[in-house]
C-alpha cells in the first residue's frame, strides 16, 4: 500500500483521475464512446478529457457496442492503447461476439496481443431497472484471453485502471455505479498503479472468511462488524480482479478461518461463488469445517421497483444471518 | 478490360491468378489425400476479386482476408507454404497449428489481420485500424472483404457506418458470389446491386465485373487513392460466381445448371488470358514459364509443409496471455509529431458547433448530476440529512482493521435491517 499524502477522492473521481493521468502520460491512449466527448459521458467520467486532449483522442461514437469494440481492437493492433467506454455496461453483451471471439482469442490464435480496456458502470440498487443495473462479469470471466477487473474503493479503482490501460491484453473494467458519489477513500497525489490479479484482506478474524468485490465487498464489511459485536470475526476478503482470480489469497486464508461464505451482487447460479467452491473442494477440502455458503442476487433479472430490488439484492443482514450459521458450523 | 497498366502489372496479376488457382488446386489434393485437417473452402472463379484487389494496396497498407481470398494473402507477400501448413493444422504454420485455413495474421511485417468465422467483425476491426493510422500519420489504408451474405449481418452496418462518420482511409470489398452456403443472393437482400447499400452511409460506391481483373485493379486502385486522400470509406461490389460449394463437402445441387455453365464459361482467368494474348502480352513460351514457376514454386512449398511437424499436444496450454515486453514489445509508429495530439495543441473547445445555429454549452462540470448514481434511497435520506444537520461526518462504521483508508459516505452500505 502506496503511503499517501493524497486527499480523499470519490471513486467516480478516481475513474476520471485514471483516465486523465494516463493520457497524460502516453499520446497512444485514447478514449471512444457514446457521449464521452462533448457531453463528458453520461456519468462524467470523462468531463474535460475531450477539452485537453482533443477530438482525436476523445470520440464520440454512434450506439454502436460493436463497432465501438471493434475499432478499439483495431487501433490496439497499431499500438494503441485504447479506452472504450460502455455507456451502461449492460450494454456490452451488444459486443460479445466482438469481445468473445475477436478480441479475447486473438492472442492465442495469431499471436496478435491487444492492449485495450473495456469499461463501464455496472451493478444495481440504484433503481437503474432490469437493463441499467447488470453484473454481467461472469459470461467474460467465461472467457480465456480476457482480464476482469471489479473493484470497490476509489484507489483500487485508480491504480487498477492504470494498470489496465498499461497491460497488454484485452481488460474489461467494471465501475459499480452504486460506489461512484457514495464512496470516499484516499489516493495518493503521484503514479501508482494496482496489480492485476491480487486480492486483498480488508478486515482481518479467525471465525470466517466472507469472499466479495464490488458493492457488495462494503456490505460484507458492514455485517462482519456486526458479527464481531456478536463475537464472530469474519476476515473479509475483496477479489479486486475476477480473472485472473488470485486463489492463493483465499486459500490462504480459509485454510487459517476453516469456512467460507461468498458474496456477491451477480445472481447466484454461474456467479463467481460456484467456482470459488470448486477451488476450496480441490484445494482445501480437509481444511473446511462447513460447506461453502453464499450471499448473492436471486436468479431473476434485475427488478425496477424498490421493494423488488432491495429484495432482490444481498444486503448486510443477509450476509450477517449466512455467517451466523456458518459460524456454528 | 484495357487499361494503361505497365507490362509488369498485367503480368503480375496474370502471375498471382495462376498462383492463387494453383495453390488451391494443390490444397484439393492434399485434401482428397486426408492430409488436409477441417474443412476446405474454395474460390475457384473469383481469383480477380482477391488478387485485384488486393494489389491495388501499397506494402504499408493493411488488410484482412475473408476465407475466400487466398488470393489477396499471396499478393500481400504470404508464402505458399504458410496457407498449405495453415490448412494441414502443422506446427510450422503462422498460428503453429492453433487455427487453419485463411485465419491467420501477421501485424508486424505485412500488415495482415487474421478473420473470425462470425462474418463482418472485420469491418470495425480495420476501421480502427485506419483510425489508428491516420491519428499516427501513417497514411495507410485498410481493406477487408466481405459475401453478399456477410453484408446482412449487424456488425457490417455497424462497422460501416461507423467508418463513414469517421471517413475513416478503408475499402471495403463487397464480393457478391451469389450465393450464401445454399441461399441466392435474392433471398437475402432484396437489392439488385449490394453496392447501394453504400447509400445509406453516404458514401462513394463502384460496382465491378468481379471476373475482370483489370477492372477490379483499376477500380480499386482508384478507391484506395480516394480513401487515402481523405475521401472516406469506399464500398466496392464485386459481381461474381461461386463455383463450387460452400465447401468441400457441400456439391451445391441447389445451384442451376444453366447458371454454373454462364459463369463457367466466363472463367477470370480463361479471359484474361485472351486478353493478353490478344495484346501480345503473353504467349505460349511465356505461359509455359509462368506454369513452369508456379509448379517448382509449389512442389517445393508443398514438400516443405508436409515436412512440418504437428504440435506437441501441451502446446495448447500456451499463449492465452501476452505477458509483457518479454512477449510483445507494443509501441505505436508515429509519423507525425506527438506535440499535434498532447497539451496544449490537442485542446479544443467542448461544443457542438451546428451549422446555422452557433454552440451550445459546455456541461456542467463534476457536479453535474449523474444517470442514476445520485439516486438515494428513499430510505436513507432521513438519516444522511440528519447527519448533516448535526454537522457529524456520515454514519459510516468503519472497519475493525483498515488495511486501506476507505470512508463509507452515508447511504454507502445497504442498510442491514435486523
Amino acid at each position: 500500500m502506496a503511503e499517501t499524502n493524497g486527499t480523499q477522492i470519490t471513486f467516480l473521481e478516481a475513474i476520471k483521475q485514471a483516465m486523465f493521468e494516463e493520457m497524460e502520460r502516453d499520446p497512444a491512449v485514447v478514449l471512444l464512446g457514446e457521449d464521452v466527448g462533448v457531453y463528458g459521458g453520461a456519468f462524467k467520467t470523462s468531463e474535460g478529457l475531450l477539452e485537453r486532449f482533443g477530438w482525436e483522442r476523445v470520440i464520440d461514437t454512434p450506439i454502436s457496442e460493436s463497432a465501438i469494440i471493434g475499432a478499439a481492437c483495431g487501433m490496439s493492433y497499431m499500438g494503441l492503447r485504447p479506452i472504450a467506454e460502455l455507456q451502461f455496461i449492460d450494454f456490452i453483451v451488444c459486443a460479445f461476439n466482438q469481445i468473445t471471439n475477436f478480441v479475447a482469442k486473438g492472442h492465442y490464435l495469431w499471436n496478435a496481443p491487444a492492449p485495450m480496456v473495456m469499461r463501464g458502470p455496472s451493478g444495481g440498487g440504484v433503481h437503474g431497472g432490469p437493463f441499467h443495473s447488470a453484473n454481467p462479469e461472469m459470461y467474460f470471466v467465461h472467457t480465456p484471453g480476457l482480464k476482469v477487473i471489479y473493484p470497490s474503493t476509489p484507489y483500487d479503482a485508480k491504480g487498477l485502471l492504470k494498470a489496465a490501460v498499461r497491460d497488454n491484453n484485452p481488460v474489461l473494467f467494471f465501475e459499480h455505479k452504486f460506489l461512484y458519489r457514495r464512496i470516499k477513500g484516499e489516493v495518493p497525489a503521484g503514479d501508482y498503479t494496482v496489480p492485476i490479479g491480487k486480492a486483498v484482506v480488508r478486515r482481518e478474524g479467525r471465525h470466517l472468511t466472507i469472499v466479495s468485490y464490488a458493492a457488495m465487498m462494503h456490505t460484507s464489511l458492514e455485517a462482519a462488524e456486526a458479527l464481531a459485536k456478536e463475537g464472530i470475526e469474519a476476515e473479509v476478503i475483496d477479489l479486486r480482479t475476477l480473472l485472473p482470480l488470485d486463489e492463493e489469497t483465499i486459500l490462504q486464508s480459509v485454510k487459517k478461518t476453516n469456512r467460507c461464505l461468498v458474496v456477491h451482487e451477480d445472481t447466484k447460479t454461474g456467479g463467481i461463488a460456484g467456482e470459488i467452491a470448486a477451488i476450496l473442494c480441490e484445494k482445501a477440502f480437509g481444511d473446511l469445517d462447513g460447506p461453502l455458503m453464499r450471499v448473492t442476487a436471486l436468479d431473476t433479472p434485475v427488478p425496477y421497483s424498490p421493494p423488488l430490488e432491495e429484495y432482490f439484492l444481498p444486503n448486510a443482514k443477509k450476509v450477517f444471518d449466512a455467517a451466523k450459521e456458518l459460524a456454528r458450523y | 478490360m484495357k487499361k494503361e497498366l505497365t507490362r509488369q502489372q498485367y503480368l503480375d496479376l496474370y502471375y498471382f491468378m495462376r498462383l492463387n488457382r494453383a495453390v488451391e488446386d494443390t490444397m484439393v489434393k492434399l485434401f482428397r489425400q486426408n492430409k488436409i485437417v477441417g474443412g476446405l473452402y474454395s474460390s475457384l472463379g473469383q481469383e480477380a476479386v482477391s488478387v485485384g484487389t488486393a494489389y491495388a494496396l501499397e506494402k504499408k497498407d493493411w488488410l484482412a482476408p475473408m476465407i475466400r481470398n487466398i488470393g489477396a494473402l499471396l499478393v500481400k507477400g504470404v508464402p505458399p507454404r504458410d496457407v498449405f501448413m495453415q490448412h494441414m493444422a502443422k506446427y510450422g504454420s503462422p498460428t503453429k497449428g492453433k487455427d487453419g485455413t485463411s485465419h491467420f495474421g501477421d501485424l508486424e511485417k505485412l500488415h495482415i489481420v487474421s478473420p473470425i468465422s462470425m462474418l463482418g467483425d472485420l469491418i470495425p476491426v480495420m476501421t480502427g485500424v485506419a483510425m489508428a493510422g491516420r491519428y499516427l500519420g501513417q497514411k495507410i489504408v485498410t481493406m477487408t472483404w466481405i459475401g453478399d451474405g456477410g453484408s446482412s449481418t449487424g456488425v457490417f452496418h455497424e462497422g460501416l457506418n461507423f467508418a463513414a462518420t469517421q471517413k475513416a482511409p478503408f475499402v471495403l470489398i463487397l464480393e457478391n458470389n451469389l450465393w450464401a452456403y445454399s441461399t441466392p443472393v435474392k433471398r437475402q437482400v432484396p437489392l439488385e446491386n449490394l453496392a447501394d447499400r453504400a447509400k445509406a452511409y453516404g458514401i462513394s460506391s463502384y460496382i465491378v465485373d468481379g471476373n475482370d481483373v483489370v477492372e477490379v485493379y483499376t477500380t480499386t486502385r482508384e478507391a484506395v487513392a480516394r480513401a487515402r486522400a481523405g475521401e472516406g470509406p469506399i464500398l466496392i461490389e464485386a459481381k461474381t460466381f461461386r463455383r463450387l460449394g460452400h465447401a468441400q463437402h457441400d456439391p451445391a445441387e441447389y445451384v442451376p445448371k444453366e447458371m454454373r455453365a454462364y459463369w463457367e464459361a466466363r472463367d477470370p482467368i480463361t479471359l484474361y488470358e485472351k486478353f493478353l494474348i490478344s495484346e501480345k502480352l503473353l504467349d505460349a513460351k511465356s505461359k509455359k514459364e509462368v506454369e513452369e514457376k508456379i509448379d517448382t514454386l509449389l512442389a517445393a512449398e508443398r514438400e516443405f509443409a508436409e515436412n512440418s511437424p504437428m504440435p506437441p499436444p501441451e502446446f495448447a496450454e500456451t499463449g492465452v496471455y501476452c505477458t509483457g515486453d518479454e512477449c510483445h514489445k507494443i509501441r505505436p509508429q508515429w509519423e507525425r509529431p506527438i506535440a499535434e495530439v498532447t497539451p496544449p495543441k490537442s485542446s479544443v473547445k467542448a461544443v457542438w458547433t451546428v451549422e446555422g445555429f452557433g454552440s451550445g454549452k459546455s456541461s456542467g462540470g463534476v457536479n453535474a448530476p449523474i444517470h442514476f448514481g445520485d439516486t438515494k434511497n428513499s430510505l436513507e435520506i432521513p438519516e444522511a440529512e440528519a447527519a448533516k444537520k448535526n454537522g457529524s461526518k456520515a454514519s459510516s462504521k468503519p472497519p475493525a482493521k483498515k488495511p486501506e483508508k476507505t470512508a463509507v459516505t452515508s447511504g454507502a452500505s445497504r442498510k442491514a435491517r435486523r
